[in-house]
């Protein structure tokens, strides 16, 4: 046990930054999310600003000049677009998406898995059972049925994101939830009369939430990754605003012509991302995680 | 045993018809095909007879009937775009696909198994560290993203390997295999490794985490007593143990391999069912997208089902603890 005048939070950073190879994730990760963030004001160009694409200087390899005297680090693609910018701003979509999406799906998982753990019986069968049948499909296979059924756009692929996600998180709060259950706090809190609610969400939740932090960021990187490899497949985001997936999508056409930039580096960017999110996530899962102590 | 039997088999039959349910609503409110099947000159009575012809015009618990009834006599509707029955043409990609599938499990399970032993034995090694850290990136890789690169790499840069199609096939036993074939190996190396990338990944972490928790038991310990030479130790002792839980994600993992396979298809032009459904999703084509959905549906049930009576046969506490909230 380490000092007790060390506040949680900074023991926490310290056994996080006991790893060398977290840090660097998590350094990534920070910049990543700069970018994405501050993406308007660091492009060189704004990609979806049609006036500023020309045609005449598509598809040039990267370091190449355009005819505008413009340099183009990472080249261009097939309608002129900067790639470096068309980049930064996919991954703006890319994180936003993911995030979004694993946000909403954390609440709906959260509720339910609650209840479940809380009032047991047929209505923690029932919740359970249909998580249950959900989790024996791959992510994909059920985005996929989805996004056929529901049709295209960002806002059918966030819903096919969150419905392939709440599964996950139903199950590790309900496990945790069910652990805290029979902990006195929550007898003490049901003998003060206390309503239901404020047991389940003022008391219980705090204490369910280290498994589910962790659950949280592998799954964003999932989410991106879907969303990824549903653009890919030309199920997902509309071309008009590309997110990273997309962007490797439209450079696939060029790549058998060895013009590999199109596709490779929005491909780089999004296995940085998701290895930096997968890097802070291993060492986050070590660090909350009560049985790995000592 | 029975009685367990007999409740997930029903359980089994409930998800289908739960599945078509949502597959048939879903599917059937969306878009209009007569927009895309018909001639956009044709007029209303052309195309009214085309709704009619194509029974699109009856109320959707009538066509959700016609549909279940076609179901289960193995007739989901013909296709919009080809004209011939979806399920036929379904099946005739299915062996391309599960070609793909099954070289992809070979290739996970022959690499997978002994890097992940090893891993589990010399576990700080260089070596077994190398092994690890190249399974985290396996996991961590986008399928589609690892295929761009290896068509980036072996058939652009290098121009080894062909990056679309099966190549020249065979007839075996009435099926066209490319495995037999020069050629058709050469098509099938790169989207068959592709596809095993996340499986090999983690039949390496499986293992390794395995062989570490057997050599701590106490019946390796008495077999090392014994003076039993350190392979069969390995092989016999070790080994043998940890197959239970390998063969069990095996199984599961198989309909994994489908599924994903629908990316590893479209990527390398494989003619197979997956790169069907994503064309038919495409073009509006319903019926096949139904079947596809069904066919798939049915196939996960069933080795969910059969995964699940293995693992009761193996491990008795699943049956034992049986009942509703059983299973977790």
């Amino acid at each position: 046990m380490s000092a007790a005048a060390e506040s949680p939070l900074k023991q926490l950073w310290g056994e996080f930054a006991a790893s060398k190879l977290a840090l660097v994730g998590l350094a990534l990760l920070v910049s990543v999310v700069m970018i994405a963030v501050f993406a308007p004001l660091i492009s060189p160009q704004n990609p979806y600003d049609l006036a500023q694409l020309d045609v005449m200087s598509g598809k040039l390899a990267p370091g190449e000049q355009a005819m505008s005297g413009k340099t183009h680090l990472l080249g261009t693609d097939d309608q002129g677009r900067d790639m470096l910018s068309g980049i930064f701003y996919g991954l703006r979509i890319s994180l936003g998406v993911g995030v979004v999406s694993t946000v909403i799906a954390l609440v709906i998982g959260l509720f339910f898995g609650l209840i479940a753990a809380y009032f047991g019986g047929w209505v923690d069968t029932l919740i359970m059972r249909i998580v249950d049948i959900q989790l024996s499909f791959p992510a994909i296979l059920i985005a996929l049925i989805l996004l056929a059924l529901l049709g295209q756009g960002a806002d059918k692929i966030v819903i096919a994101l969150i419905t392939v996600q709440w599964a996950y998180y139903a199950r590790t709060v309900r496990a945790s939830a069910l652990v805290e259950k029979q902990k006195e706090y929550i007898e003490a809190a049901q003998v003060l009369a206390l309503s239901k609610a404020r047991i389940l969400f003022r008391h219980m939740l705090p204490n369910c939430l280290p498994p589910l932090i962790v659950v949280a960021t592998v799954q964003v990187a999932h989410a991106i990754s879907l969303e990824a490899t549903l653009s890919f497949l030309g199920l997902g985001l509309p071309i008009t605003e590309p997110s990273l997936g997309l962007l490797i999508s439209n450079g696939f056409t060029y790549l058998m012509s060895g013009k590999y930039w199109i596709s490779f580096y929005p491909g780089l960017a999004l296995l940085i991302t998701i290895v930096a999110i997968n890097l802070v996530a291993d060492q986050l899962r070590d660090v909350l995680n009560p049985r790995l102590k000592k | 045993m029975l009685a367990y039997t007999i409740r997930r088999l029903f359980q089994s039959g409930f998800v289908l018809v739960v599945m078509s349910l949502l597959v048939f609503a879903g599917v059937y409110a969306i878009g209009n095909p007569i927009e895309l099947l018909v001639n956009p000159q044709a007029d209303e009575v052309e195309k009214l007879r085309a709704t009619v012809a194509l029974g699109l015009d009856k109320p959707l618990y009538e066509q959700y009937i016609v549909f279940l009834k076609g179901a289960v006599t193995g007739d989901l509707g013909k296709s919009f775009v080809f004209g011939t029955p979806a399920l036929t043409l379904i099946l005739s990609k299915l062996p391309a696909t599960l070609e793909l599938a099954f070289c992809a499990l070979f290739i996970a399970v022959c690499l997978g198994i002994p890097l992940g032993l090893y891993a589990g034995l010399k576990p700080d090694g260089v070596i077994g560290r190398s092994i690890m850290a190249g399974s985290i990136v396996g996991f961590s890789l986008p399928t589609f993203w690892v295929g761009l690169v290896l068509i980036m790499f072996f058939s652009v840069h290098l121009g080894w390997l062909p990056s679309n199609g099966r190549g020249e096939t065979v007839s075996v036993l009435g099926l066209q295999v490319s495995f037999l074939t020069w050629d058709g190996l050469t098509h099938l190396f790169m989207p068959a490794f592709n596809l095993a990338l996340l499986k090999l990944s983690l039949l390496i972490r499986l293992t390794r985490a395995g062989t570490r928790e057997a050599l701590l038991q106490d019946y390796v310990k008495f077999a090392r007593a014994k003076g039993l030479p350190a392979g069969r130790v390995i092989g016999v002792h070790v080994l043998k143990n940890i197959m239970i839980p390998i063969v069990t994600v095996i199984g599961l993992e198989f309909g994994g391999l489908i599924a994903f396979s629908i990316i590893t298809e479209t990527i390398f032009a494989w003619p197979g069912s997956g790169k069907l459904l994503i064309d038919s999703i495409n073009q509006l084509d319903r019926p096949v997208i139904v079947s596809y959905l069904m066919v798939i549906v049915f196939v996960f049930i069933v080795i969910n089902f059969v995964v699940d009576m293995v693992y009761s046969v193996l491990d008795p506490r699943v049956r034992l603890g049986g009942g509703a909230g059983g299973g977790h």
